[in-house]
């Protein structure tokens, strides 16, 4: 009986397969996967958006191209929330790259955004513009620093469970901005937010969104030098891989988790300060829109690298932008771009885990051995 | 028809890629008797229980159980010849109780009785003697608690063939007699027993008869009561094979390194350095020989600044200054700032000593990239050593910008050893050097070694293999479960006597001064 | 007026339990699934669509038929949820919090978008869509509810699915910590290799505990609307309660019984405000930061206490990968 259970499993043990972790792949060939789980989802998102629309899926795909870069508007407006974005995600990443799980990233650009407005508010008659702007940037990015440095020092102290606790300082951060919003609506106690007419960003050249973008093309290139090339940004990198080593160099891995974090936490305060002082100017709970969850996907599939990042942040807002056309030309509802972010995220999402296992039968993996 | 015979295995083989972990083992194991499997590490003793506890599949060999063929491909079928393992590294849920980790992954159609369940394993514990609270959480167990829980869920699914791996590794003394104690009465109860040791006291004083594996190869089997120590060093041990490593005399040396009484309770409570007190000294090799796991890695740990220490202190006599410093308590970086130069070589070459994702040059670049006021890392010297270790110690890469962990064992090593000796250290230290390492990478290791001390570096390595100890090493100290058990002469030591050495045990030690060898 | 605090306290707090007893099953089997805010979108407007279909396909409800189609939808459309987290989790080794996160921002999506389209189906030109009839049958309560005064009013006042919340979250402890399937399921939480190692199915446990929690907590979707909202769809109308019951698993240190009475306390903390005198709107706001200033004292304690039995599953958002030899 046993033997025959035997010969069984055996034949079944040498007709399955398995998994093994890839020791390396080919960088095209981890971009063709991509490319490829891109385009799988561009074909479901199609056929969706036809089972919804009856429509020819090439117009759907035109209409959303038109939606996102159609008109100088239009494209300003993509770079505008690309560079947010960007901001933001730039701002997880030395958390991420150091297996910090920092997902309080919405709250700490409210909380930079609180300061701003803040400062626009109460020292905005009393301070020239000129000061009044620096002024406004350094407060929020101790601001953000300080929101992110909490669940830092919890970490570091009592190894409190990190995701747990800057998910929820998340929501205390936007029951906070609520309460200003209301506090300092026009009328008071109306809701409708104010408008903050003094420390408003310049333009520059006749274009709103100018600055920001300016703005966020120098952090790109300030955080991929950070991490790249400075020792702080190695210590991040090996801590991150292995605080084993870290020990064993004398790093001070505490030290490292509180520095990293308030940095994080600094320049989602940045994100925050452009929000308000450069794009909304005002102050609503929903200022950050999500972004800092977003983020969180957006730096995660760059692979933690600036440049990629740029792509993956305007590949995203893209298709947000291109999704809300269709939705408002076809009369969809505006969640549509949702629906069709999420299921290209899962897709991308997906593709990892070709890139990053090979799936071998069990009968020649038994030969390697 | 039932044999008396438990288990049997002929001529079992099994090899991992061009390395062969077992040749052609046959063993055999009655019913009521203790069989225990002796060997140095990495002579197959565990490969080949493995095997029977259906964790590896044999290449070729067969295995008979009761007298009967059998396959056994999975745990699984291991459990329904009722064969039962209890491995080295514990698997136990933390936060479960004794009993919920005994009852783990059973199915009962009778429902889910934990009283009951208490119940069957009070029977168990009562039966044979054991002392175990069922409702006692791991994490509040000592080691040998928690060796308890593993025995306990062996004999709770009924199993009759029992395979313990280095039982007596974790356990105090007491805790050792205690245990024997146990296994001698499910010895009278008719179960079978293996037990995995290089320890030759306990072999002689617990088990009926020895096999003998010494780098993969049977060597045989004997009769406890016909055999004594030296025998059984001999067979464990074998002949001594020359290797023809260069070894020069030691030029004027001076104590770099004193370490002195240094006491080390780790966190599961148990003395993993108990009184050390050697000297390391300049121009000289101090070879450290012992089993795996018997202090070797906290000992240099200790002396790197990674370790804590509960007593002692580690005295480090800098050439230059001719001052003395303590470097007990003091991180790594304070360790560098007081001018001491000390390379470490850690065992875990990928988790430790290396970050197996970075580049070469990073990866040169962790033992000096503070080095400097800039906030910017400096990538120039580290890319230059990086092509010097490689132009020199010819390791094979794409370039200075692949990832160590893409590197083969012999190369990643040769990185490893290659950036500690750049920064010109006076001490260092090398846990397992040339372990996984082919022929030649291995002798590439041994000159490095030997160019080091010949430079005046107070070399300490710690080794497996002993004719590499004898054949390179000027002094070697061998420690037996945190302790020195002796130091003897590199060139006119033998085999046999580190072998004693080493299996030799702290209690041992103390009878020894008495005079009497306690044989049960 | 207790009595009307406590009953609208348990009212606030049933979508919440239903949403921390699904979480914690998920995260019992080492999964952090921040998808459920999502999970409980789709849990909604799945139930919302059926009841919408059954609706329109009939003059004269059948009761039974009317809690049924709903019910069953719900449990489908979160299950599928759980499934697409499972998938990308387990089978595909994603990381966790980037796919829950997706999937909260698809689920809010769906939920969204469907909440909004399902209008266009019927030439209406409601603004939004009401379930009252169907609404009215969830509600049903207990015949002699209101004879009993303040009694009826704390105990029997409520449709039956608070009662279905409380039973599920009983059920769920007792699974937990009496039945061996609960027990190999936490095993598979703390220790993976562990259950591995004793023949547990890991996948297996990791799948069926994603996907029964993504039901349960789709469940709490269903109340909201069907009860709470009297039917009504609005959307983004469930707010943040989908956060909400992330925190009161941590809050209740991963235990369904207690999360039982810490809905009804965070529920208690939502509508107190509405009960001081003289409150302004933005002292409101604050109040309600205070389910998760309370959360974060209890995960600060707890992690400063470092008792082993109130930390998260050991493994929690870590991927379980055997390598095969």
């Amino acid at each position: 009986m046993n033997k025959l259970t035997n010969a069984v499993w055996n034949c079944f043990g040498k007709a399955s397969i398995h998994i093994a972790k890839r020791d390396d792949i080919a960088w095209w060939k981890s971009w063709i996967i991509r490319v490829i789980s891109v385009v799988m989802a561009l074909i479901v998102c199609g056929f969706l958006t036809v089972a919804l629309t009856d429509l020819n899926p090439i117009d759907v795909y035109v209409t959303m191209i038109k939606g996102a870069v159609g008109t100088p508007r239009l494209v300003w407006n993509l770079l505008q929330n690309t560079a947010i974005l960007l901001c933001v995600s730039l701002a997880v990443t030395p958390a991420f790259k150091m297996r910090f799980w920092n997902i309080g990233a919405e709250g700490q650009v409210l909380i930079g955004g609180l300061a701003t407005a803040t400062c626009m508010i109460f020292l905005g008659e009393v301070v020239p513009g000129p000061v009044l702007i620096p002024m406004m940037f350094v407060i929020s990015v101790i601001a953000g620093a300080f929101w992110a440095f909490i669940p830092a020092f919890f970490k570091a102290r009592f190894n409190s469970n990190e995701t747990l606790f800057t998910l929820m300082m998340n929501y205390i951060a936007i029951q906070i901005v609520a309460y200003f919003t209301l506090e300092w609506s026009v009328p008071k106690g109306s809701g409708t937010p104010r408008t903050l007419e003094f420390g408003q960003l310049p333009m520059l050249f006749g274009q709103k969104y100018l600055i920001n973008i300016i703005v966020v093309i120098l952090i790109t290139v300030l955080m991929y030098i950070y991490l790249k090339y400075t020792k702080q940004g190695y210590e991040i990198s090996v801590v991150g891989e292995s605080e084993n080593t870290a020990r064993y160099i004398g790093i001070n891995v505490k030290k490292v988790i509180l520095r990293t974090m308030a940095i994080s936490g600094a320049v989602c305060g940045i994100a925050g300060f452009l929000l308000v002082a450069g794009t909304d100017h005002s102050l609503k709970s929903d200022t950050a829109g999500g972004r800092g969850f977003t983020a969180i996907m957006v730096s995660w599939l760059a692979k933690f690298h600036p440049g990629f990042m740029v792509l993956t942040s305007l590949l995203i807002v893209f298709l947000e932008k291109g999704a809300s056309k269709i939705s408002e030309v076809y009369r969809l509802n505006s969640s549509f771009s949702d629906i069709i972010t999420g299921i290209i995220i899962f897709f991308i999402i997906g593709s990892e885990f070709f890139i990053n296992y090979k799936i071998k039968s069990n009968r020649k993996s038994k030969e390697e051995n | 028809m039932k044999s008396n015979v438990a288990l049997e295995l002929k001529n079992i083989t099994k090899t991992f890629g061009s390395v062969v972990a077992n040749k052609n083992v046959s063993i055999q194991v009655k019913k009521g008797e203790i069989l225990s499997i002796l060997g140095e590490n990495g002579s197959g003793k565990t490969t080949l229980m493995n095997m029977v506890s259906g964790i590896y599949y044999p290449d070729s060999g067969e295995m008979f159980i009761d007298g009967d063929p059998v396959t056994i491909a999975s745990p699984k079928d291991a459990f329904n010849y009722k064969i039962g393992m209890i491995h080295q590294h514990f698997k136990l849920v933390d936060v479960f109780s004794a009993a919920e980790n005994i009852i783990l992954g059973l199915e009962d159609k009778n429902g889910f009785n934990m009283t009951e369940y208490v119940k069957k394993i009070k029977e168990i514990t009562d039966l044979y003697g054991f002392d175990l609270d069922p409702y006692k959480k791991i994490y509040e167990m000592s080691v040998s608690e928690k060796q308890t829980v593993e025995i306990i869920k062996v004999l709770f699914r009924g199993a009759d063939i029992l395979i313990l791996d280095e039982p007596t590794a974790v356990l105090t003394p007491q805790e050792t007699v205690k245990l024997f104690a146990v296994l001698r009465k499910m010895r009278e109860s008719g179960k079978a027993i293996i037990i995995i040791t290089h320890k030759l006291h306990e072999v002689l004083s617990l088990s009926d008869s020895v096999a003998v594996l010494r780098k993969g190869e049977y060597i045989g089997t004997v009769k406890t009561a016909e055999t004594n120590e030296s025998q059984l060093t001999e067979m464990m041990v074998g002949k001594k094979i020359s290797l023809n490593i260069e070894r020069s005399e030691p030029q004027n040396s001076e104590d770099r390194l004193v370490v002195n009484k240094i006491n080390c309770i780790n966190r599961e409570g148990v003395k993993v350095l108990d009184d050390v007190s050697f000297t390391a000294r300049s121009g000289e090799i101090l070879g450290i020989a012992g089993i795996a796991g018997s202090g070797q890695r906290e000992l240099l740990e200790a002396i790197a600044g990674l370790q804590y220490l509960n007593d002692g202190e580690v005295l480090y006599n800098n050439p230059k200054t001719k001052t003395t410093e303590n470097l007990r308590d003091k991180t790594p970086i304070q360790i560098r700032q007081l001018g001491v130069r000390l390379a470490f070589v850690p065992e875990d070459r990928l988790g430790m000593g290396l970050v197996g994702n970075m580049d070469i040059v990073d990866n040169m670049m962790l033992r000096s990239y503070k080095k400097g006021k800039s906030a910017f890392l400096q990538r120039k010297s580290p890319k230059s050593l990086a092509e010097e270790i490689i132009d020199r110690l010819e390791v094979v890469t794409p370039s200075t910008s692949t990832p160590v962990r893409r590197l083969s064992g012999g190369n990643v090593q040769k990185i490893l050893v290659g950036r500690e000796i750049a920064s010109s250290p006076t001490v260092l230290m090398a846990a397992y050097p040339v372990r996984g390492l082919d022929i030649n990478s291995s002798y590439t290791i041994y000159n490095l070694l030997n160019e080091q001390k010949q430079k005046g570096v107070a070399v300490i390595f710690v080794g497996e293999d002993l004719d590499v100890l004898l054949e390179l090493c000027d002094r070697i100290m061998v420690i037996g479960g945190g302790r020195v058990t002796g130091i003897v002469d590199g060139r006119t030591a033998t085999k046999e006597e580190i072998g004693l050495l080493m299996t030799k045990t702290a209690d041992e030690q103390k009878q020894d001064k008495g005079g009497a060898v306690e044989n049960e | 007026m207790l009595a009307t605090i406590i009953q609208r306290a348990v009212m606030q707090g049933t979508p919440l339990l239903f949403g921390s007893t699904g979480e914690i099953l998920t995260e019992k089997s080492g999964h952090l699934n921040l998808g459920i805010p999502g999970i409980m979108y789709v849990g909604a407007i799945s139930g919302v669509a059926g009841a919408f279909l059954y609706e329109q396909s009939t003059a004269m409800l059948n009761p039974f038929l009317a809690v049924f189609i709903p019910l069953i939808c719900c449990l489908i459309g979160s299950m599928f949820m759980g499934l697409i987290y499972c998938f990308l989790t387990v089978t595909l080794r994603a990381n966790q919090n980037v796919t829950g996160l997706a999937l909260t921002t698809f689920g809010i999506g769906i939920g969204n978008f469907f909440g909004g389209s399902l209008i266009k189906l019927v030439d209406t030109d409601v603004p939004s869509i009401s379930l009252s009839t169907t609404s009215v049958i969830f509600k049903t309560q207990i015949p002699f509810a209101n004879k009993m005064g303040w009694f009826g009013d704390v105990f029997f006042s409520y449709g039956f699915l608070v009662y279905v919340a409380i039973i599920v979250a009983l059920i769920s402890s007792y699974v937990l910590n009496k039945t061996r399937v609960g027990l190999h399921l936490r095993s598979v939480g703390e220790s993976p290799e562990t259950a591995d190692a004793a023949g547990i199915n890991v996948t297996k446990y990791k799948y069926v505990s994603t996907c029964i929690g993504s039901a349960i907590a789709g469940l709490g979707g269903l109340y909201y609307v069907m009860d709470y909202a009297n039917g009504v769809w609005s959307n983004n109308g469930f707010g943040d309660r989908g956060w909400l019951s992330i925190a009161l698993v941590i809050f209740s240190v991963w235990r369904p019984s207690l999360s039982i009475l810490g809905s009804i306390l965070f529920g208690f903390l939502y509508v107190i405000p509405t009960y001081i005198p003289n409150i302004t709107v933005s002292t409101k706001i604050l109040f309600e930061m205070l389910p998760y200033v309370v959360t974060i004292l209890v995960l600060v304690i707890t992690s400063i206490r470092d008792k082993k039995e109130n930390q998260p599953p050991a493994s929690l958002g870590l991927a379980y990968f055997r390598e095969e030899r």
